[in-house]
């Protein structure tokens, strides 16, 4: 059966204005953001993203996947208008198994998954390993993380509503593994804030979620 | 006074002149024409496709009159357009059993079905200079030109490795289990270990003087293999895209191949029967060296997985694979052009310095004394 | 500002490159910031230019610009070496985007063999040409090798090799292209930049980028990341000074590259840095042979 058959033409939502621009600035932001840990990024001028994709997690594929990049999406935004869309615009295999995944879209910190369940790349090769991509409540509010590490001059600060002490220790557990290990992107509707697997973080705070 | 050198870019657009001159040569002699190029030189672009990684002979006849017959400079002007490329679909497998032969060849039997067709060869010429070639004005067919050949039959035989195929004598290519996609070199980097189709891709676009060099050299001791020539054959063959709407495949044109089966005995062990084994090479138009050479080297890169001695330059994957390329060889070496004055000045400072403490320790005053040395230097943490 | 625009080559996607090639790029890129000075192998293009003369660099850069980028592309320092020339008007070319000399304007810098005097900010991405990737390559030739070394920190041969140095010379032979660790992990090739140009890499506000077409790899150190130069407690590291100033702009601070005035013996030394040279003889220091 073909892609085409499935999929519902009349109602897919559209897609990056200038797409040779558009992956361009959005490639650029998610670079600076990987490069300047804790430093939030906005992306300009993004398309309204698919039900169960934030703006920031749906311009980001639409900018780097393609049929070499399988993606992982929750259940149920794989099979809401977000899984077509992909498919449609990018062209990528939606994987089943986590471990498969070179994109894995986490839709709240609750549904961060295991560590261990993703692809942490091997000794040889680190870089094949899997980009995490998880929509948050806000920046604005919430648990202060302090961060260190490369792309960072001193210490950074960030705010991450709903942050939990099982996201600590996956980001610490991360680190220790370090060159093994996935890289973190925390989006908010058309922000997001890189956290690579280089990044030591403490969370202060917690209680007054 | 002292002015810096300057004008990189007026020099640059000067030599695009100068070039443009130098290609077009003599201007009271006519111009070179893309379809003389691709009937009168098919041999240079057979090699161009092969190494270009394009089937295209107009285009690698164009590349080769742009690079005024440098043919790696045309390689590597098809294979700059080439990447700019989008690709559309992916071929079915090429079938060479259905190759409509204009020569076939094997060493190996002195007949076999469908014959030995020996076709345009250069094999039995006599390598003497035709000088009646200079006399442009003759036309086709007006010379006294012997006995005119037979009419073109259009010849399909089955493969002499098939044949020893079916008698068990030749170790089997059987299609590996769920048929996994190849690898492709023009898309992925080459990392090793690699397996035997992405070897075949690099050497396929591999330098056919490399190739014929290290080829060579395992028929002279530095390899173990010893191989007969089974069969070449060059003809063209049909290409095929299976198109999805209609749920078969379509022809969608002909290739000109040349393609080379060595076979190579082989001991067998404890666990394998005695049998033999092969060496393949494949390239597009008429190309037999290239083809050879490729065959040659293809066998002796299976040193490891049968369990030879793999102590030579030529059974050396990595080696012979990462030097292979005469685009990526030809602008290594040729970068060297390129200005290096700082890494220069780095060397020459610590030679000066290394100098002058060796002079300082053998007394070696009779050395003509170097000027005062500006930049005495100092180190710094 | 001197930068300068051009129209866009018809025929071309902007920047050269297919969307599909730069998004595969761009994910090795990202993967190498994440991963500081480890080599990410990537699908290497054929580019328009030879390979050794930039088109790791080209591929980086292409991946990289869009039309809001200012562009500076370097050889040996300088903005009007040919190479230099060749590269920046292929970009201007293949993208349209605004040119510069002046270290301070461009948002984007393209360099051979050295790193800026002017010091980089923030926001500003400096892409280096690298020939050979491997520091271990000299030392050990099989990938399959160096590759385990990188992944189990093995870099007692580079040590050895330095020592061994030392022991015949009296001091570590190594100029250029001199070994780093990079954020106390992996063992990386700064490209050939003089070692006079490593201490700039440690904790550098820009984000410098690595490309080595011919050789497929990409590798990064993100801002403010710690490059060690590797050396001995009884030998440090240490880098070139001269006694002189530069002649032109009488700098105590550059690189500088010497130059055979004559063949009576008659040399003088300036900035390789022809940029950074320009700016202080505009701001009115001269040196012992200025106009």
């Amino acid at each position: 059966m073909s892609i085409h058959q499935e999929l519902d033409l009349a109602h897919m939502q559209a897609a990056f204005a200038a797409p040779v621009r558009d992956a361009q600035t959005c490639f650029r932001a998610l670079l600076e953001g990987l490069a300047r840990p804790g430093r939030i990024q906005r992306l300009a001028d993004i398309p309204v993203p698919p039900a169960g994709l934030g703006a920031a997690q749906s311009a980001i594929l639409l900018a780097l996947a393609d049929r070499d990049t399988p993606v992982w999406l929750p259940p149920v935004v794989r099979s809401a208008a977000a899984g077509a869309y992909l498919r449609f615009y990018c062209g990528c295999p939606l994987a089943t198994r986590l471990a498969d995944a070179t994109f894995v879209v986490v839709s709240t910190l609750a549904g961060l998954p295991a560590l261990y369940d993703l692809s942490l790349g091997d000794p040889e090769f680190p870089d094949r390993s899997a980009t995490l991509l998880v929509e948050v409540a806000s920046f604005d509010s919430g648990a202060s993380l302090r961060l260190r590490g490369p792309g960072i001059a001193d210490e950074a600060e960030l705010r991450v509503a709903d942050w939990s002490e099982s996201a600590t220790a996956l980001v610490q557990e991360n680190r220790r593994r370090v060159p093994l290990g996935v890289d973190i992107v925390l989006t908010c509707g058309d922000r997001l804030v890189g956290l690579p697997r280089t990044v030591h973080l403490t969370a202060e705070g917690m209680a007054c979620m | 006074m002292y002015v810096a050198v300057k004008g990189g870019e007026r020099a640059i657009a000067q030599s695009h002149v100068l070039l443009a001159d130098a290609r077009r040569g003599d201007a009271a002699v006519p111009e070179l024409s893309i379809a003389q190029i691709r009937g009168q030189m098919r041999l240079a672009v057979a090699r161009v496709m092969s190494e270009g990684a394009l089937y295209d002979e107009d285009l690698a006849a164009l590349a080769i009159k742009q690079a005024a017959g440098d043919l790696i400079e045309a390689i590597f002007l098809l294979r700059a357009y080439r990447t700019t490329l989008p690709r559309l679909a992916d071929s079915e497998p090429i079938d060479t059993s259905r190759m409509r032969l204009s020569r076939r060849i094997s060493a190996a039997f002195k007949d076999l079905p469908g014959g030995q067709i020996l076709g345009p060869t250069y094999d039995y010429t006599q390598r003497l200079l035709d000088f009646s070639l200079m006399d442009e004005s003759a036309e086709i067919g007006t010379a006294d030109s012997g006995p005119s050949p037979n009419p073109v039959e259009t010849t399909v035989a089955p493969r002499v490795t098939d044949l020893l195929d079916r008698q068990g004598l030749l170790e089997s290519e059987a299609c590996p289990a769920g048929d996994p996609p190849p690898p492709d070199l023009t898309r992925e980097p080459l990392l090793f270990p690699v397996d035997r189709t992405a070897r075949l891709q690099n050497l396929a676009r591999g330098d056919e003087g490399f190739l014929l060099a290290l080829g060579y050299s395992t028929q002279r001791g530095y390899s173990t293999t010893h191989p007969f020539a089974g069969e070449i054959r060059f003809g063209t063959v049909p290409v095929e895209v299976f198109v999805e709407e209609l749920g078969f495949a379509v022809e969608i044109g002909e290739v000109e191949l040349t393609e080379c089966q060595l076979i190579t005995g082989f001991e067998g062990g404890s666990e394998e029967a005695p049998r033999f084994t092969r060496g393949y090479g494949l390239s597009f138009g008429h190309s037999e060296r290239k083809a050879m050479a490729m065959a040659l080297v293809d066998r002796a890169l299976r040193a490891r997985e049968l369990g030879e001695d793999t102590e030579q330059p030529a059974n050396n994957e990595e080696f012979m694979l990462s030097h292979s390329d005469n685009v990526e060889a030809s602008g290594f070496v040729q970068h060297l052009k390129l200005p290096h004055y700082v890494d220069f000045q780095t060397n020459l400072e610590l030679l000066r310095r290394l100098r002058e403490e060796w002079e300082a320790n053998h007394g070696n005053t009779a050395a003509p004394a170097e000027p005062p040395a500006v930049p005495a230097t100092m180190e710094a943490a | 500002m001197n930068a300068t625009t051009a129209p866009v080559q018809a025929g071309y996607n902007f920047a050269y490159l297919d969307e599909h090639t730069k998004r595969m790029i761009r994910r090795a890129l990202l993967k190498a910031v994440a991963i500081p000075g480890y080599q990410v192998p990537f699908g290497s293009r054929e580019m328009p230019l030879p390979y050794g003369w930039g088109t790791g660099g080209i591929q980086v850069t292409a991946a990289l610009i869009g039309p809001d980028d200012v562009l500076k592309v370097i050889d040996q320092g300088a903005d009007d070496t040919t190479n230099a020339v060749n590269i920046r008007s292929f970009f201007a070319k293949v993208a349209g985007v605004a040119t510069t000399t002046r270290t301070t304007e461009a948002t984007l810098i393209q360099t051979r063999h050295r790193i800026p005097e002017t010091p980089l900010a923030e926001g500003q991405i400096l892409v280096f040409q690298v020939p050979i990737p491997e520091p271990l390559r000299w030392l050990e030739p099989r990938e399959t090798e160096t590759r385990t070394m990188h992944a189990l920190r093995e870099y007692g041969l580079m040590h050895v090799k330095l020592y061994e140095d030392i022991v015949r010379h009296g001091r570590i032979a190594t100029t250029y292209d001199y070994p780093v660790i990079v954020n106390d992990h992996y063992l990386m090739r700064p490209s050939p930049i003089p070692k006079f140009d490593n201490p700039k890499l440690h904790r550098n506000p820009a984000l410098m980028l690595f490309g080595a077409g011919r050789e497929k790899r990409v590798y990064a150190v993100p801002p403010y990341t710690d490059v060690r130069s590797l050396d001995f407690d009884d030998h440090p590291f240490a880098v070139e000074r001269w006694e002189e100033p530069c002649a032109l702009c009488a700098s105590t601070e550059a690189y500088l590259d010497e130059i055979i005035l004559d063949d009576k013996g008659g040399r003088m030394f300036v900035c390789s840095d022809t940029e950074y040279c320009a700016v202080r003889q505009e701001a009115g220091h001269k040196g012992a042979m200025a106009p």
